[in-house]
């Protein structure tokens, strides 16, 4: 009998279907993985030490950076964050509109992440059917923030502006049309044979493997775990919303593939709901002069609102000392700040606890024995951000 | 002489004119701007217009790097190795505030710049700029290739070689 030996290829940190600068080194027995690991730090950029330079306001443009594709939720998890340890009260409109423009980010996350994952299996049209949708929603984000991919538009307090008048026709649209474009990429792929040859039985986890790696998101619901933050603890008004967790069964490929197809439905009818029933008001809190700057008419004809504005651009404002957590579910699974003030102007520890990170963590789990072309729809099912997991 | 000389010119034409509308990019994304740089690949911008469609994953069959994104510290020796895998005659687009300057991140961990590590030819501001904003950038490389003159390229990683 000949000896067999394992042998170690390298992947990454260049290469197309690790979705970024993840790097992998393998050890393979033949075409089955061995062992594989994971090494990540190539987009380490430094963000929880820049926090720590930049007052509360000034540090809001680092939080969509961090997960990229969608920038709406991370602004709006951190300044949930702060808004905690401010203890202030955001107006209900303000509230809404927060819910719907992150569903119509998770929207454009998932069309995101089908294009890619599909691209990484050699299914190469579904890329250009779900980019004419994502273009659609990034058109529509940016009618409103003013910016596709960073918005920032999610402000401490409130947001930045109110929507303009063509806002909402523009959504109703959207999410008229938007049902029947899920049925057109099911028609590509649900049952596509070659597409389930590639995904189903593939990257099982169970339920209680993912518990215990700590994996939140759609690849913990694909394993028929019943734990979404917008359920479990409803943030920003979720509990006035009508909508299901989807759930897998199976917690392979496949499962994670019919979750988010399922979630983006649902968030269609959140977002429908959310532009029906949206209230007037003001869209910034009224009750937090230190920490909202004033209207912009009134910073050019009033001085008192002038210095205000002055003020609160160049000095911030000064939380009271504490620690805070605050979690929302973004597209990648539970997305946590945890912030320690020590009462100054700038936060004296900010720790993210990004989705993408740790479901990562369960990824050598999930390959061990699988076949080496297995890797590429594992890392594309988990639907990884490097940005949030080097930060 | 004055023949001669006519007959290189319009070589060099030829050759520029080739070039400039074949460009192959190499499939190079980091961070944010590497989504804009997919979606200028889409049918809505649909980079092919200008030839440069043919994303390579591997640099051995490419012409083009896009820099997309942040290079921090510990990317930057994989970058320049991308670079230098690059077959003459090679350009650099660096895409985005961060491959131009460092962008926001100005931390202990970013290079502040690409072009402190390799030859930049265009420089895309913005964070991220929009797909047109590569698009542009494509344009202005294709001008500059269309103005290159017989020997004015100077190989960058291999110093005993001669000018392609």
């Amino acid at each position: 009998m000949a000896e067999t030996r394992t042998m170690t290829i390298n992947m990454g940190p260049q290469h197309p279907a690790t979705h970024g600068v993840l790097r992998m080194v393998v050890e393979l027995d033949g075409e089955n993985v061995v062992n594989a690991q994971p090494h990540i730090g190539y987009l380490h950029r430094g963000i929880e030490k820049l926090f720590e330079s930049m007052t509360y306001r000034q540090a809001l443009p680092l939080t969509d950076r961090l997960d990229y594709t969608s920038g709406v939720s991370n602004n709006l998890a951190y300044c949930l964050a702060v808004e905690k340890l401010l203890n202030i009260e955001i107006p209900k409109r303000a509230q809404y509109l927060r819910v719907l423009l992150s569903e119509l980010q998770r929207i454009a996350a998932h069309l995101l992440w089908l294009g890619t994952h599909a691209l990484d299996l050699g299914a190469m049209t579904v890329l250009f059917y779900t980019f004419r949708e994502r273009e659609t929603v990034l058109e529509i984000l940016e009618l409103a923030t003013g910016a596709r991919i960073t918005p920032s538009f999610i402000r401490i307090g409130g947001l930045a502006a109110d929507i303009p008048d063509t806002f909402l026709p523009r959504v109703m649209a959207f999410v008229q049309e938007f049902p029947k474009r899920i049925d057109e990429y099911e028609t590509l792929l649900t049952k596509n044979p070659i597409w389930k040859r590639r995904t189903t039985g593939i990257a099982r986890m169970s339920a209680e493997d993912c518990i215990n790696y700590g994996v939140t998101g759609p690849v913990l619901r694909a394993s028929g775990v019943n734990y979404d933050v917008r359920k479990a603890y409803p943030y920003t008004s979720y509990e006035d919303f009508d909508f299901e967790i989807p759930l897998g069964k199976n917690g392979d490929v496949y499962d994670r593939y019919l979750v988010r197809l399922m979630e983006m439905r649902q968030s269609t009818r959140i977002v429908k709901q959310a532009a029906e029933k949206l209230p007037p008001g003001p869209v910034s809190a009224t009750d937090a002069p230190q920490v909202v700057p004033p209207d912009k008419n009134d910073v050019t004809s009033d001085i008192a609102s002038l210095i205000r504005h002055f003020k609160i651009m160049e000095e911030g404002f000064e939380p009271p000392p504490g620690e805070v957590y605050s979690s929302i579910e973004s597209s990648k699974g539970e997305l946590g700040f945890y912030i320690v003030s020590d009462g100054s102007n700038k936060p004296y520890r900010v720790r993210v606890r990004p989705p993408s990170f740790i479901n990562l963590g369960a990824l050598p789990k999930m390959i061990e024995g699988a076949l080496v072309a297995d890797v590429v729809a594992a890392i594309g099912s988990i639907d990884i951000v490097l940005g949030e997991i080097d930060r | 002489m004055g023949v001669e000389n006519t007959t290189a010119a319009t070589l060099q034409d030829v050759i520029n004119w080739a070039r400039k509308n074949s460009i192959w990019p190499v499939t190079f994304g980091l961070a944010c701007c590497a989504l804009e740089m997919m979606v200028a690949s889409s049918a809505t911008y649909d980079i092919s217009r200008f030839g440069a469609e043919v994303f390579r994953p591997s640099p051995r069959q490419t012409d083009l790097m896009i820099v997309a994104g942040t290079v921090t510290k510990k990317m930057a020796p994989v970058l320049r190795r991308i670079y230098e895998q690059m077959p003459e005659p090679k350009w650099v687009i660096a895409y985005g505030a961060c491959a131009c300057s460092g962008g926001i991140f100005q931390s202990y961990n970013v290079v502040q710049g690409v072009d402190q590590i390799v030859p930049v030819d265009v420089y895309v501001p913005g964070c991220p700029p929009r797909p047109e904003g590569l698009l542009k950038a494509i344009m202005r490389l294709q001008e500059k290739i269309a103005a290159e003159a017989p020997g004015q390229r100077k190989l960058v990683s291999l110093p005993w070689g001669k000018n392609g």
